[in-house]
């Protein structure tokens, strides 16, 4: 079965070069990434890929170069039994509230 | 999920809501320290790390192929240790570099992910990293070169790298015309991202 | 025995098989045939890797020059317009199989 990042060939329009300056969580997903596969080595760059492989197609048109990232470390974590989705659920209410007071 | 779902515009993603991956990357980081895997500090220095692989490592590289042969040929021969000859460490990391002639040009893409030299040049540019240039590359590569600008004679090669697995590529642009006399430096600046991937070719001295 | 099954130069194809799971072979490529333009050493096996295994034994990881005309049909460029493609070893059988 062909997957949806499989695209090469596929017809596809005009290239948007407009410049992109990433953010500092970007940076810093990037850098998670880094040390969990380097310095930590739970997962590698493999897994990292066969994670955005398997986002579900909506997810992975959504979101951008590091969010897709982010939601693939995020499952492997749990896959891996790093943290669990109860806690990362939880987490991410809290965070959400702070960010959202911080406004 | 969340269920509190933001309409988000990933453009303006610090003003406003946050985007749902800036929250949840940020409990993951939070979680993966209190897990012990790694620090905050870790974090931000490979932040600092990472903010100092710039286009600019390429160019530098570029410009010492230009002016000194025996470089150039151990740079073709050897990526990793040409780069790290220059103080561009790329650790395990492969480099193959690739060069463009009067007869070749060459162009990189990466059409299953984004595959890209980030040990050298930073994170790619966004466009990159576009369905549009990671479909259409392959197939009609003229097509995209034009769209950057670049239009090549037919009786020139284009060839596409397709980077699926473990090498990583940069393009050694030609020299343009007019700079035999030109330092290192200066040659450096006439070479952006877009001539380290292959869209276009080096700028010609103004 | 050399330590690679093809040879720089060696005609070969690629393989049609279609699996599910984690592959670096694109479907564009299989099925096609193209010249071993360099063999880049030996690589743990992604489809491996991308499940928590080692990823051993590690594959010869060749690079495949295709004529771009041959990939697609209705391709506009001149016929002399060639790409090159990363293929492990277990993806490619010789010419002509």
């Amino acid at each position: 079965m062909k997957s949806y990042h499989d695209i090469g060939g596929e017809p596809g329009g005009e290239v948007d070069q407009t410049h992109y300056e990433y953010s500092l969580w970007e940076l810093r997903v990037d850098a998670m990434l880094r040390l969990l596969s380097s310095k930590a080595k739970v997962m590698t760059i493999d897994e990292l890929r066969r994670g955005i492989e398997t986002l579900g197609e909506d997810r992975y048109d959504k979101e951008r170069y590091y969010g897709k990232w982010a939601y693939s470390i995020a499952a492997l974590m749990v896959e891996k039994g790093h943290i669990t989705q109860n806690e990362l659920d939880q987490r991410i209410e809290q965070v959400r509230e702070r960010m959202e007071a911080s406004l | 999920m969340p269920h509190d779902h933001h309409d988000h515009s990933p453009i303006e993603i610090d003003e406003g809501m946050p985007e749902e991956a800036q929250v949840l990357s940020e409990a993951l980081r939070e979680l993966l320290i209190e897990k012990g895997l790694f620090t905050a500090d870790d974090v931000t220095k490979q932040v600092a790390a990472m903010s100092k692989r710039t286009p600019g490592n390429g160019a530098a590289i570029v410009a010492r192929a230009w002016t000194d042969p025996d470089y150039k040929s151990r740079l073709l021969s050897n990526g990793p240790s040409a780069a790290k000859e220059m103080g561009f460490d790329i650790g395990a990391a492969q480099l193959l570099v690739v060069e463009n002639t009067p007869d070749v040009h060459n162009v990189i893409v990466c059409t299953l992910c984004s595959c890209y030299p980030v040990l050298l040049l930073g994170p790619s540019p966004e466009w990159y990293k576009s369905k549009n240039y990671r479909k259409r590359t392959v197939n009609e590569p003229r097509a995209v070169l034009k769209e950057f600008g670049t239009e090549l004679p037919d009786s020139m090669e284009v060839r596409v790298h397709d980077s699926t697995a473990d090498m990583r590529y940069m393009v050694l642009p030609e020299r343009p015309q007019g700079t035999e006399d030109w330092t290192e430096e200066k040659l450096a600046e006439l070479v952006n991202v877009d001539a380290l991937i292959g869209v276009s070719t080096a700028n010609s001295p103004v | 025995m050399s330590e690679h099954r093809f040879t720089v130069g060696e005609r070969v194809k690629v393989d049609t098989r279609n699996p599910s799971g984690h592959i670096r072979t694109p479907i564009y490529c299989r099925g096609h045939e193209g010249i071993v333009e360099r063999i880049c050493g030996k690589f743990p096996n992604p489809e491996q890797l991308a499940y928590g295994k080692d990823g051993l034994p590690a594959q010869t990881l060749y690079r495949v020059r295709f004529e771009q005309k041959s990939l697609w049909p209705s391709y506009s460029g001149p016929s002399h317009d060639t790409i090159e493609i990363e293929i492990y070893d277990h993806w490619l059988e010789p010419a002509g199989s």
